[in-house]
């Protein structure tokens, strides 16, 4: 059997991978794509240590099913306002949204 | 539980889902004309769900095993809430009568009664999971109504920022609890705290969990999308999302904090102290060389986060019930300054930058007279409610013995009252050959004013309403 370790290192690995490539990214649907991945490591987190540490209950599981669906609607909702800002400035770059700074 | 229990306790929650529904029916079936009334529709029903629930059940109820829990200062602080979205939705009409905006003005209503949906089930929430539903859907409808404007480049690029920095928020905030879980084998505020016992993966947890808290909330290391996102978006919103929203939040933030992370008292007191020592001041210093007054009081709103914040601090029940009071208050300060400001940027051609308010009270009197009190209310100056709310705060700080960080909020107070008078000041001395021009607002422009103005004048010197929320039982004590 594979140990818990494992997939929390995966899982670790997944989260500030997330982190840094939001930090990183120039490009809206690759931002979108790192905060997916942040979210994806949070399920990873919940359904293992269900699965290994509290088997008796199934409140992780049940957390994991909540959070892809939500995670889900926010996708959505993100990639919509994102199309209608590639339609108003036919761009998606995170550089050209700087007409309002500071 | 059995089912005359649920009607009574989440009866906010119930009344709310069946005025959105009448909505969304009303919607489907008024056609063109009657959807222009849909404003005075929706006022009046938002208006009977608050009358109908005004008067809180006695005692404190748990639902659903747990998972919903019912207390009077709950039901207290919904009413409020409520009473906030009214406003707003008072605000609004004249905006959505624009050309653009005309056809979808049944969505705005019922978006924003989602988002005060996701509010209730957040502030009742006992378990992680329905408090993490409620915020999100709290958020992900709050995103929809920031790009309302979808012709606006403003709008859309505030809408972007808003909805990738709450996606990456709420990531940030799940990782910590997926933590909780992994400690503690629960997700219920009840059982956690037995378990706690301040291990440094629960710190870690604390911490992203508090962050996830912390944008939505907009104290000052996550504040960075807070003035992009209120200056773009349009005005009503910003107006509900400054007031209505952070209020929820920074109620819900107390409350866990206290329930859920009472045994690590000393590390988020630690934490706290740091956090408002910086949103306070270096919002204050943003604010100072602010021109656009939407993005002027997004920092002025930075900067009110961090004095409610005072009140979580000390985490004791008398915190809690002026946690409460300056929601209350603030919210009455500023919906009147940001409905002054949707007046004049829906009669002048969208202007919103403070020179454009020079010599301002030469040709709206009342209007001016408005905001300057409104100002003088978030700056806390004595007669109005805004000196009460404040003095209220830094006294729970005080007893709970942080003395230096009640310094430096003092200090700050006098910060601000520079730049609110800034504001005051060009609208009254400041020598203009084209001011604005006499501008009439609208009937709901009107009533929303009064009320605001009334809650400035009257909430401060009426103690009774602070004794009122202090009676109530807050179900963590």
């Amino acid at each position: 059997m594979i140990h818990m370790e494992y997939y929390l290192i995966v899982s670790t690995i997944m989260m500030f991978a997330g982190i840094y490539g939001f930090v990183t990214r120039r490009n809206l649907l690759a931002m979108l794509i790192s905060v997916e991945l942040i979210l994806n490591s949070v399920d990873i987190n919940f359904v293992v240590f269900n699965r290994f540490l509290f088997p008796e209950h199934l409140e992780g599981f049940f957390f994991t099913l909540f959070a892809i669906g939500i995670s889900a609607a926010e996708t959505a909702v993100a990639i919509a306002i994102i199309i209608n800002i590639y339609r108003n400035i036919r761009n998606i770059k995170v550089k050209s949204l700087h007409e309002m700074k500071w | 539980m059995n089912y005359t229990d649920i009607l009574i306790y989440m009866r906010h929650e119930i009344s709310l889902m069946a005025v959105i529904i009448v909505l969304f029916v009303y919607d489907l079936a008024a056609g063109s004309r009657g959807r222009s009334r849909f404003s005075a529709v929706t006022c009046v029903l938002l208006l009977l769900h608050t009358l109908v629930n005004i008067i809180p059940v006695h005692g404190t109820a748990q639902l659903f095993g747990g998972m919903f829990v019912y207390a009077p200062l709950h039901s207290a602080l919904k009413s409020m809430l409520s009473v906030g979205a009214l406003i707003v939705c008072l605000q609004a009409d004249t905006w959505l009568r624009r050309d653009d905006t005309e056809h979808k003005r049944g969505e705005f209503y019922i978006l924003t009664l989602s988002t005060l949906l996701g509010m209730y089930f957040m502030i009742g929430a006992g378990n992680f999971l329905l408090f993490f539903i409620g915020l999100e859907l709290a958020s992900i409808p709050m995103a929809c109504l920031v790009a309302f404007d979808k012709y606006k480049r403003y709008s859309a690029e505030a809408g972007a920022k808003y909805i990738l920095t709450a996606l990456f928020s709420s990531g940030l905030m799940l990782y910590g609890i997926s933590f909780l879980y992994g400690t503690t084998g629960t997700l219920y505020f009840d059982d956690m705290p037995a378990r706690i016992d301040g291990s440094p993966l629960q710190i870690l947890a604390m911490v992203f969990f508090f962050s996830g808290l912390g944008f939505k909330i907009s104290l000052v290391p996550f504040h960075l999308w807070t003035a992009d996102t209120y200056q773009g978006a349009p005005t009503a919103v910003t107006a509900y999302l400054s007031v209505v929203s952070k209020g929820a939040a920074a109620f819900v933030l107390m409350a866990i904090l206290v329930k859920v992370f009472g045994p690590m008292v000393k590390q988020w007191q630690t934490m706290l102290e740091i956090v408002i020592v910086f949103s306070i001041t270096v919002a204050n210093l943003f604010a100072l060389r602010q021109k656009d007054l939407k993005r002027f009081l997004a920092f002025s709103s930075i900067s009110q986060a961090g004095y409610i914040m005072l009140a979580v601090i000390g985490g004791s029940a008398i915190g809690m019930t002026s946690l409460v009071f300056y929601v209350l208050v603030y919210m009455a300060a500023n919906l009147a300054a940001f409905g002054v400001i949707a007046v004049v940027e829906q009669h002048s051609g969208g202007k919103v930058s403070m020179e454009d308010y020079n010599g301002f009270y030469r040709t709206n009197p009342k209007l001016a007279v408005v905001m300057m009190l409104a100002l003088f209310s978030l700056a806390g100056i004595p007669p109005f409610a805004g000196f009460f709310s404040k003095f209220f705060v830094f006294s729970a700080a005080f007893r709970g013995g942080f003395h230096a960080v009640v310094f430096i909020a003092l200090i700050n107070t006098v910060i601000a009252l520079y730049y609110y008078l800034l504001v005051v000041k060009a609208m009254f001395i400041t020598p203009n050959n084209e001011p604005i021009p006499a501008l009439r607002s609208d009937l709901g422009a009107k009533i929303a004013l009064a009320l605001c103005t009334a809650g400035i004048l009257a909430l401060g010197l009426t103690s009774c309403i602070f004794e009122g929320i202090n009676a109530l039982p807050s179900g963590i004590w």
